[in-house]
């Protein structure tokens, strides 16, 4: 399927402009106060807990109206302040000369700087801060976080990162998939034969679904989300999602974990709250399910004290309101056991690929 | 040498005491013999007195009260008497009025008669018309384990002396010099007559065998401080003794009986304080000064108070910081009549005082590091015990005590919350120097301008008003 390269190639460049935009203007907000001879404040939205909103028509947490004001006047405010308009220069400068930094970096580039964060939570909440401000995710100025996650199979991409403009990769050309990095994030989609995304949990399965040729079998884009999902990783599914149309399916472990790695890959986290487009509101979980336990009798361990308060909390938790989630979490509940991705191989190396994956395909089609 | 610093302030002259201890050889295992010397500047003594002065013990008799370090003339003759005790060697004495010879006595004394025994006198040409008194002799005594107690006692003395010039050369021949940081002096007490209500059946029976009246009424009326002939003849009328009776003429039980109505006759004038000297609050203050070199220094004079007929005066110290160690609790000094009170700390009236107040709510605490001070001067001084270490637990002294830590305290706290304030204050612009400069620098690349924004408005409005400090 080929793409109209113009406009995607304008996405890309489009927002690095409105990045580099938003961040001058951040800095021009606050050089005015000071030559007006005022203490510069800003206001954001509050990110605590009662200000964070599930929002159903958005399918994802969203941030209330509730503001806070950071005032340079307030002596409290006044480190976090100075901290925060630091990351907006270091941001800009990332930005403005296309380098990327990682969050343990700017953690060490502030030092650079005589602007020392006590520890690199501090650090990362500043730059929190920042993306609430901006309203942009730190991707979008040019922080990622360390990649573990990759992706395989066949679409063709087209490199934006200086000195590899215009370059072109096919995304099937290296059998351990290819890292999900800033390069990547932040290439032109080309084009594509694939018209699904199978998004996996596991390395090891990762690799046997390669290896097993299912990218071809099944005209798939395989991801892998080791673990928990990076918001990069989470932002790429959904542009695979949003540019590519093409749905996506999420395979985890049958656990608790794992079920909520799917959601949050499909809402979105409430830590994620002031940030929009990193969620996949159409993407499917497509197991392995509680009731796939039961079904495929798969050898399994039982749910611990922390696995079932997990279970608890998601309970109660406003993305799990539709009818599948409540009846894997009661399933859950009821067989208090959990069945890892490789629990299959009971039934050979292969079981997965030529017996449970099309059949899950085509019940959470 | 509590005896020299009175000769001398006796003499308005600021004093100057020579204390010198020298090792004369082995007496125990554990004890050795030291030879004692202490010379002073003081108002000397006549040569006739010089025998009894030192070699009696009761010589003298006190009809008149005034503030004394002493309060029996019993320290300096019983030093001696110690020294002769232990290693029976007779003191000697030298000392001149100022006039054109000195005299030197060798003295023993006769313990059973208690009398001295003059073992030599000679009578020396002033060339440098010398005025003072200079003792010396042999005792027994560990020096090593009192050391610590003996430097601690003259730099206390040296505290609430600081007008006069104290040195001490110890048996390793080291020299402690404590010098006089002023020439002021407290004014010296006048003496004064016994208040009625402090006298006991000893003094009536020594001022009936020494008065020349006649009748009760002169007897009272020259006798007594602050009895007039009015108060006088109430007092005969309440007590039903005749006026004219012959006060010699008392029985013993009669005399009994006139103490315990003198201490029971509401209408008794208190005494005045003119008999005593206090430190003053200035003199005080130097004196802490000199020997603990704090950062801060509140003291406090009480107004003179009685306690059963004697007057006192209370004056408190309280030293902050500075050189004054952290120690976890008060550092506690105590002095009565400019005597350092070097025992019993845990029983005296003051240590009771200083723990059962609330220092909470002066914002101190004993992890800091402070030291208190208290003085008592009174003409008895009231001691709990013979050994003159601790000051008894009354609620008079008590009272007075508890009222001028209270003051010294908030002046404490006022200095403390007052330091606070400015540390903050300092603290405040040093946060708003480090990082106002920065958002403009970073501002300014952001906003891509060249030049910075003015944050010199910003700073100075900070050292203006303040910054808001109200929680987010």
């Amino acid at each position: 399927m080929e793409r109209k390269r113009k406009k995607s190639k304008s996405n890309i460049i489009e927002k690095r402009k409105e990045v580099l935009a938003e961040l001058g203007n951040f800095g021009v907000n606050i050089y005015d106060q000071i030559n007006e001879g005022r203490f510069p404040s800003i206001d954001m939205p509050s990110r605590s807990t009662e200000n964070i909103a599930y929002d159903k028509q958005l399918r994802q947490f969203i941030l209330g109206d509730r503001k806070v004001r950071r005032s340079a006047r307030n002596i409290r405010h006044l480190k976090p302040f100075t901290q925060l308009v630091w990351a907006a220069f270091f941001s800009n400068e990332l930005a403005s000369q296309r380098k990327t930094s990682t969050l343990r970096d700017v953690y060490y580039s502030a030092q650079a700087y005589e602007m020392t964060f006590k520890d690199q939570q501090e650090s990362n909440n500043i730059i929190t801060d920042l993306e609430t401000v901006l309203g942009l995710s730190r991707e979008d100025f040019n922080i990622f976080p360390e990649e573990r996650s990759a992706v395989f199979g066949d679409l063709t991409i087209e490199y934006t990162v200086p000195g590899y403009e215009g370059k072109t990769l096919n995304l099937d050309s290296h059998p351990d998939g290819v890292l999900i990095g800033p390069a990547l994030t932040s290439s032109e989609f080309v084009k594509t034969t694939a018209d699904k995304v199978i998004a996996i949990e596991k390395g090891g399965l990762f690799t046997r679904f390669i290896e097993e040729n299912v990218h071809k079998k099944h005209n798939a884009l395989l991801v892998l989300t080791a673990g928990q999902a990076p918001r990069a990783t989470r932002h790429f599914i959904r542009r695979l999602n949003s540019e590519l149309k093409l749905p996506v399916y999420i395979f985890t472990d049958g656990d608790p974990w794992g079920m909520h790695i799917a959601m949050v890959i499909i809402s979105g986290s409430a830590n994620a709250a002031h940030l929009r487009e990193l969620n996949t509101p159409d993407a499917k979980w497509s197991g392995v399910w509680a009731t796939d336990i039961v079904d495929y009798k798969l050898p399994t361990d039982p749910l611990d004290e922390v696995d079932m308060k997990r279970l608890n909390e998601l309970q109660r938790d406003p993305r799990y309101i539709g009818p599948l989630w409540r009846r894997e979490i009661k399933t859950f509940m009821k067989i208090k056991r959990k069945a890892e991705q490789e629990a299959f191989s009971r039934y050979g190396l292969t079981y997965i690929v030529d017996e449970y994956l099309p059949t899950k395909l085509e019940e959470t089609k | 040498m509590e005896n020299s610093l009175d000769a001398a302030e006796s003499l308005k002259i600021p004093p100057e005491v020579y204390v010198r201890l020298s090792y004369e050889g082995e007496a125990t295992p554990e004890t050795q013999i030291y030879k004692l010397r202490v010379e002073d500047n003081g108002i000397g003594i006549q040569p006739r007195h010089i025998p009894s002065a030192f070699g009696q013990v009761l010589f003298g008799s006190k009809y008149k009260l005034k503030q004394q370090r002493g309060t029996f003339g019993l320290g300096g003759k019983m030093a001696i008497l110690y020294g002769q005790i232990t290693t029976h060697q007779p003191a000697t004495i030298t000392s001149s009025t100022g006039i054109a010879k000195i005299y030197s006595y060798k003295l023993m004394i006769d313990i059973q008669k208690n009398r001295p025994i003059i073992v030599d006198r000679k009578v020396l040409i002033n060339k440098d018309q010398w005025r003072g008194t200079l003792v010396e002799f042999s005792l027994e005594g560990d020096y090593l384990r009192a050391m610590p107690k003996i430097l601690d006692y003259f730099k206390q003395t040296a505290m609430v002396n600081p007008y006069a010039n104290l040195t001490f050369v110890d048996p390793k021949g080291r020299l402690y010099k404590f010098t006089r940081v002023t020439k002021e002096m407290p004014t010296p007490p006048k003496e004064t007559l016994p208040h009625p209500y402090g006298v006991d059946v000893e003094l009536l029976q020594r001022l009936i065998q020494v008065t020349p009246y006649n009748n009760m009424l002169e007897f009272l009326r020259n006798h007594f401080h602050r009895v007039g002939e009015i108060t006088a003849q109430k007092f005969l009328e309440y007590s039903q003794l005749s006026p004219s009776k012959n006060p010699r003429k008392l029985s013993h039980e009669e005399i009994v009986r006139l103490m315990h109505m003198l201490k029971k006759f509401k209408d008794f004038l208190p005494p005045d304080a003119s008999c005593l000297s206090p430190l003053g609050e200035d003199l005080l203050k130097t004196g802490i000064q000199k020997e603990l070199n704090p950062e801060f220094i509140a003291v406090h004079q009480r107004k003179p108070a009685t306690y059963a007929g004697h007057p006192f005066i209370i004056e408190v110290g309280i030293a902050y910081g500075g050189e004054v160690p952290r120690r976890g609790s008060f550092l506690m000094y105590r002095f009565a009549n400019r005597i350092p009170l070097l025992y019993d700390e845990a029983s005296d009236v003051s240590v009771r005082v200083i723990t059962s107040m609330n220092w909470r709510r002066y914002h101190v605490s004993p992890d800091m590091p402070m030291a208190i001070l208290v003085h008592i001067c009174s003409t008895k001084v009231p001691y709990k015990t013979v050994g003159k270490e601790f000051i008894a637990d009354r609620v008079e002294v008590r009272r007075e005590i508890a009222n001028g830590l209270r003051e010294v305290a908030r002046q404490i706290q006022l200095f403390l919350s007052r330091r606070e304030h400015v540390d903050r204050d300092r603290k405040r612009l040093g946060v708003f120097s480090k990082y106002l400069p920065k958002i403009a620098q970073f501002s300014a690349k952001l906003a891509g301008k060249e030049k910075e924004p003015d944050i010199e408005k910003l700073l100075t409005s900070v050292k203006k008003y303040g910054a808001e400090e109200e929680e987010e």
